[in-house]
C-alpha cells in the first residue's frame, strides 16, 4: 500500500513535469508546423529568453564583460530594478527582434532547402545564441523571481493527508505552470483556428507555394510564428529559470523536449502535450521501480529510447501526419 | 598556367578511373605523404603534436566515419560521442585485460566493437530518416554514456570513474600511457589515418559506395533499381561506426591517457564532429580532413589571438568562440553547403582555365 502512495505521488509529479516538456515541445510545434523547419534552438532560446529576463529585471548592462575587457572599465549594472510585468514585456520585445533577425539573417536565405539542412542551421543558431547570452549576460548562475509562487502546496497535502494518511508534496510553482501552460495551449490553438494570421500560418504549413499565390507573405509568417516560438521559449524560460535557477542546463531541456515531440508527432500540438505528459510520468515511474536496481540516472536516456521503440512501429508519432513518398 | 590537364593523356581505363588524374595533383599528394611521413616526426615537439597534429589526425578518422554515414549514405547521426565512448571503453577493457596483444590489434578490435553496436542502433533507419532518425541517434548518445557512467564493470571499478591508458608499445616505442613521445603518437595516428583514408576513399568509389549513395539521393527509387536498403544502411552504419570507433580509442588512448566519459565524449564531441563534415564539405574525403583541421585549429588561432594577444579572460574568449562557430555553420549552410572541399575544387577549377577565363 504505501508502495501505492509513493507511486501515485511519482505519477503526480511526474505528470506536473511533463506540463513543462509539453511546454517546451510546443515551441518545437510551432515553428515546425509553420515552416517545416525542426529548430533545435528552441531550448536555447528559452535560456536567453530567461537571461535576458533576468538582465532586465537587475538592470544590468549588456555586453558589460566585453566591454569591460576592451575599455578596461568597470561597468556592471546600471543601478535600477524594472518590475517584473514591464521586463516580461521587454523580454517579449526583444524575443521579436530576435524573431526578425533569424528570419533575415538566416531563414530567408534557407528558402527551399532540404529539411535535414535547415536542422542543421538550427544547431548553429543555438551555438550562436547561447555564446551570444552569456556574452551578453555573463554565464553565472542566476536566480530568477517574478513572483510566482514557489514551494510545498499546502491545501493539496492537506487533502491527501485526509485521503492516503499521507500528505503528497506538489510544487505550487507547478500547478501554475500547469494553468499558464493550459491558458497558452488554448490561446494558442484559438490563434491558429479563429483569426486571419492563424489561418494564413495553417495556410503556409499546408503548402508554401500555394500560400504565396493567394497573397500570403511568406517572411511575415515567418517572423511572426518565430516571434510566438520566443514567446513560448520565454514562458518556458520563466517556469524553468524560477524551478532552478538560470544557468546553462536550462538549454538542455530542449533535448528533453525532442523525445517528447518523436512519441507525439512533430506537427501536433495535442501530441506535444500527450507525449510530454507520457515522457513525464514515464521516465519517473521508471526511475522508481527500474532505476534503484540498475544504479539510477535513467531519465537521461529513457525518455529517447522509449521514443525510440515506439518509433520503429509507428514512426510518424501518435498524432504526426501519416508520411507518404512517392518516386 | 601551372596546373592543368594538357599533356596529361590516359591509355587505359585504369589509368582514367585513377583518384588523383591529375599529376600535379598525384605529385601534390605523395609530397603531402612524404612531409607527413618523412619530416614531420623528426621536428614534432609535445606543443604540436598535444595542440594541432594528433587531435586533427585523430578528428579526420571520426569525421571520415560521419561523412560516411552522413554524407555518402544521408542518415544523420548524433550519436558520433557514443560511439566513439565505445571505441575507447573497448580498447580500455582489452588493453587491460590482454596485455600482451599488441596495442594495434586492439585498437581495430575496438573498431569491430563499435561496428557491432553502431548497427544494432543503426536499426531503426530502417523505419524512421531525417532528422526523425538524428533524434533517434541521440538514444544512443544518451543511453551509451549513462551505461559507461553507471556499470563499474567497463572502468575495471576504479575510484574515480575515469578510465586511464596503461603503456603500450609498438616496435618497442611507447604509443599510449605517460612515456609516449611525441612523434610515436603522431606517427600511430598518422598510419590510422592514412590507412583508414584510403579505405574510405577506394570504398566510396566502388559498389558499396554507389549503393549509399543512391540510398542518400533516394531511397526509394534505389530499392527499385535492386539496391537492398537493409544492407546498404547497416553496412553504412557498421563502416561509419568502425571509423569512429577507432577514432574514440585512439583519442582515449593516445591523446587524453584518461578519460572520464560525460566530459570526454558527451554530445558536444557529436556536434563537434558533425560540424567537422558540414564545414569541410559533405560527402568528400578531403573535406574531412579539412573540416577536421579547421575545426582543431580555430580555437587554438582564436585563443591565442584573443587571449594571448589582446589579454581578454578566457571565459570570454570561450564564449566568443561558440558565436563564430554557430555563426560559421549557419554562413557555411547559406554560402557554401558543400563546404570547404567544394572551394578547394572550385580554386581548382579556375585554376585550370587560368590565365583564359573560357
Amino acid at each position: 500500500m504505501d508502495q501505492f502512495i509513493f507511486g501515485l505521488e511519482v505519477v503526480m509529479n511526474g505528470l506536473m513535469t511533463g506540463v513543462m516538456y509539453a511546454l517546451v515541445a510546443l515551441g518545437f510545434v510551432l515553428i515546425f508546423k509553420a515552416s517545416g523547419v525542426f529548430n533545435y534552438a528552441q531550448g536555447v532560446m528559452a535560456l536567453f529568453a530567461a537571461l535576458t529576463l533576468v538582465g532586465i529585471q537587475n538592470g544590468q548592462v549588456p555586453f558589460a564583460h566585453l566591454i569591460n575587457a576592451v575599455f578596461g572599465t568597470q561597468l556592471h549594472h546600471f543601478g535600477w530594478t524594472v518590475p517584473a510585468v514591464l521586463a516580461i514585456a521587454l523580454t517579449a520585445l526583444v524575443m521579436v527582434g530576435l524573431a526578425f533577425v533569424i528570419e533575415k539573417l538566416v531563414l530567408q536565405h534557407l528558402v527551399g532547402q532540404e529539411p535535414i539542412i535547415l536542422f542543421m542551421a538550427t544547431i548553429g543558431l543555438a551555438y550562436f545564441l547561447e555564446g551570444l547570452g552569456d556574452v551578453m549576460w555573463g554565464a553565472d548562475i542566476k536566480t530568477l523571481d517574478v513572483g510566482l509562487p514557489q514551494g510545498i502546496s499546502d491545501p493539496i497535502e492537506e487533502i491527501t493527508a485526509n485521503w492516503f494518511g499521507y500528505g503528497f508534496f506538489i510544487d505550487r510553482l507547478d500547478l501554475w505552470a500547469t494553468l499558464i501552460a493550459a491558458m497558452l495551449v488554448a490561446a494558442l490553438v484559438a490563434f491558429a483556428q479563429y483569426t486571419k494570421q492563424g489561418r494564413a500560418m495553417r495556410a503556409v504549413a499546408d503548402d508554401h507555394q500555394a500560400a504565396m499565390s493567394v497573397g500570403i507573405s511568406l517572411r511575415f509568417i515567418w517572423v511572426m510564428v518565430w516571434s510566438i516560438a520566443g514567446f513560448v521559449a520565454l514562458v518556458a524560460g520563466i517556469m524553468w529559470g524560477t524551478k532552478s535557477g538560470v544557468q546553462f542546463s536550462l538549454s538542455l531541456i530542449a533535448l528533453k523536449a525532442l523525445p517528447v515531440l518523436m512519441l507525439g508527432g512533430f506537427t501536433s500540438i495535442p501530441g506535444a502535450i500527450v507525449g510530454g505528459l507520457i515522457i513525464g510520468v514515464g521516465e519517473k515511474l521508471f526511475e522508481f521501480s527500474i532505476g534503484p536496481m540498475v544504479g539510477g540516472a535513467t531519465e537521461n536516456w529513457f525518455a529517447y529510447v522509449l521514443a525510440l521503440i515506439f518509433l520503429v512501429f509507428r514512426p510518424q508519432g501518435l498524432f504526426g501526419e501519416r508520411i507518404i513518398e512517392r518516386v | 598556367m601551372i596546373y592543368r590537364e594538357a599533356g596529361d593523356f590516359k591509355t587505359s581505363y585504369r589509368d582514367d578511373s585513377q583518384t588523383f588524374p591529375i599529376r600535379l595533383d598525384r605529385w601534390g599528394y605523395y609530397a603531402i605523404l612524404a612531409v607527413a611521413f618523412g619530416i614531420i616526426p623528426f621536428v614534432i615537439n609535445d606543443y604540436w603534436a598535444n595542440a594541432v597534429m594528433v587531435p586533427f589526425l585523430i578528428y579526420a578518422i571520426a569525421a571520415l566515419g560521419l561523412n560516411i554515414l552522413t554524407g555518402y549514405a544521408g542518415q544523420v547521426s548524433l550519436g558520433t560521442g557514443g560511439f566513439m565512448a565505445v571505441g575507447a571503453y573497448a580498447v580500455y577493457k582489452l588493453m587491460t585485460s590482454f596485455p600482451d596483444v599488441n596495442i594495434v590489434i586492439h585498437i581495430l578490435l575496438a573498431g569491430g566493437i563499435t561496428a557491432a553496436v553502431g548497427v544494432l542502433f543503426g536499426l531503426p533507419s530502417l523505419r524512421i530518416k531525417g532528422f526523425y532518425l538524428a533524434v533517434a541517434t541521440l538514444a544512443a548518445q544518451f543511453f551509451l554514456v549513462w551505461l559507461f557512467n553507471k556499470v563499474p564493470w567497463f572502468y575495471n571499478y576504479s575510484a574515480s570513474g575515469q578510465i586511464t591508458a596503461p603503456t603500450r608499445t609498438v616496435f618497442d616505442q611507447a604509443v599510449t600511457g605517460p612515456a609516449a613521445s611525441a612523434p610515436a603518437k603522431y606517427l600511430i595516428c598518422l598510419v590510422f589515418a592514412f590507412v583508414l583514408a584510403w579505405v574510405a576513399r577506394n570504398l566510396t568509389r566502388g559498389s558499396l559506395g554507389r549503393k549509399w549513395m543512391a540510398i542518400r539521393d533516394m531511397d526509394i527509387a534505389a530499392e527499385i533499381i535492386g539496391v537492398n536498403p537493409l544492407r546498404a544502411k547497416l553496412s553504412a552504419f557498421a563502416v561509419s561506426s568502425f571509423f569512429v570507433g577507432v577514432a574514440g580509442a585512439l583519442l582515449f588512448a593516445v591523446y587524453l591517457g584518461a578519460a572520464e566519459v560525460g566530459e570526454a565524449f558527451g554530445i558536444n564531441k557529436s556536434f563537434l564532429v558533425l560540424f567537422m563534415i558540414i564545414i569541410g564539405g559533405l560527402g568528400s574525403i578531403f573535406g574531412s580532413f579539412a573540416g577536421a583541421a579547421f575545426m582543431v585549429l580555430m580555437p587554438v588561432l582564436l585563443k591565442n589571438f584573443l587571449v594571448g594577444s589582446m589579454g581578454w579572460p578566457t571565459d570570454l574568449a570561450a564564449h566568443i568562440e561558440l558565436m563564430i562557430v554557430g555563426a560559421l555553420i549557419v554562413t557555411f549552410l547559406i554560402v557554401e553547403p558543400h563546404g570547404l572541399a567544394r572551394l578547394w575544387r572550385l580554386a581548382k577549377d579556375k585554376l585550370r582555365l587560368w590565365p583564359f577565363p573560357h
